[in-house]
């Protein structure tokens, strides 16, 4: 079974819009289980793909499922859903944030904010280096990848540098 | 500004592999330290404003182009970010149905995963510094790491958590 245009875009606009902290649980969850649009092995290769190519992989992965359905057509409406409703609570917030953003107590509301985000990111890379199970080599490709980025050395170089090291560890597995 | 800021997000677009927490070092490198277009505490509390709304986190760009200088700069930064990596995106797309399951897709993938981490390891750290202003937010800091590497719950209620103690206790 595939899906209208506009059942693709509807489709979009409420994984933006329910998609808290990472899209694409909440994607998988509708276009798989709920729609039947996608089988789990279509979903997976597209996810893959985004995963693999530069930008945030959903968005990469909305391209995809799009353009399979309806083409170009398909890309862009994916994509305008799936960017729409957030972009539009972001300007709202950003609007606040502009108006409210230094008063103390914001201040103080938002410093706490940050300091469990930056706690979340750093959960984050430890889960996913605890996951990956690293041989001694890839472990130093991304301790490497740390220390650059802690240097400041600008990010193509690391790319550059980092991506046929990865690559080569990978393949030794 | 808004052609050297589009320019700096279309560069970054094209190097997010892994996502908006992957290229934050270099956001935080062009917008703070070179440019001065942002201070240190609003860059991370931008960022982690855009974590805690819905949607991709790469729109951080848009939020921190508004700040920068209003609805133009925001749209710059927005289209800047998601323009190159999207018609990429889409020409693979194309290819896709043929490459699906390529030898070349697994290697690739998995050898870039750890730099990814590394530089997600390295955008906490810079988070990290921003946010860390005393005892209390280190505290916050290391119960969010802890509680997120441990747990399956939802990110959003460490976000929230950090919220409230932030207005009850700084």
């Amino acid at each position: 079974m595939s899906p209208t245009r506009g059942e693709l875009f509807l489709a979009y606009l409420r994984i933006g819009l329910t998609g808290f902290g990472g899209v694409n649980a909440w994607a998988r969850q509708l276009l798989v289980e709920r729609k039947g649009w996608l089988s789990d092995q279509h979903y997976a290769e597209a996810l893959g793909m985004g995963q693999v190519l530069p930008g945030p992989n959903a968005l990469n992965c909305a391209i995809a499922i799009g353009a399979r359905f309806h083409g170009g057509a398909g890309a862009l409406l994916a994509c305008a859903g799936l960017l729409l409703g957030p972009m539009a609570v972001l300007v709202a917030v950003a609007a606040l944030y502009d108006q409210y953003g230094q008063l103390p107590l914001v201040r103080a509301v938002l410093t706490g904010i940050a300091a469990a985000a930056a706690g979340m990111v750093l959960g984050t890379a430890v889960k996913m280096a605890v996951k990956l199970r690293p041989t001694p080599l890839l472990w130093l490709t991304g301790a490497l990848a740390l220390l650059l980025a802690m240097l400041r050395v600008p990010l193509p170089l690391v790319l550059l540098g980092l991506a046929p090291l990865g690559i080569w560890a990978a393949g030794r597995r | 500004m808004i052609l050297p800021l589009f320019w700096a997000f279309a560069t970054l677009s094209l190097l997010a592999i892994g996502g908006a927490n992957a290229v934050l070092p270099e956001m935080h490198r062009q917008l703070v330290e070179i440019h001065g277009w942002l201070d240190d505490a609003t860059f991370g509390q931008l960022f982690a404003l855009a974590q805690a709304a819905p949607g991709p986190n790469i729109l951080a760009a848009s939020v921190m182009g508004w700040r920068i200088a209003g609805p133009a700069v925001m749209a710059a930064a927005t289209l800047g970010m998601l323009l190159p990596a999207s018609v990429l995106a889409w020409c693979v797309a194309g290819l896709t149905q043929r490459l699906a399951g390529a030898a070349w897709l697994k290697p690739a993938q998995f050898g870039l995963v750890p730099v990814a981490v590394g530089l997600i390891a390295a955008s906490g750290v810079i988070m990290a510094e921003a946010a860390g202003t005393g005892w209390l937010p280190w505290a916050v800091i290391a119960a969010s790491a802890l509680f997120v590497w441990r747990t399956g719950f939802s990110p959003l209620w460490v976000l929230a958590g950090g919220g409230a103690i932030g207005w009850l206790a700084l």
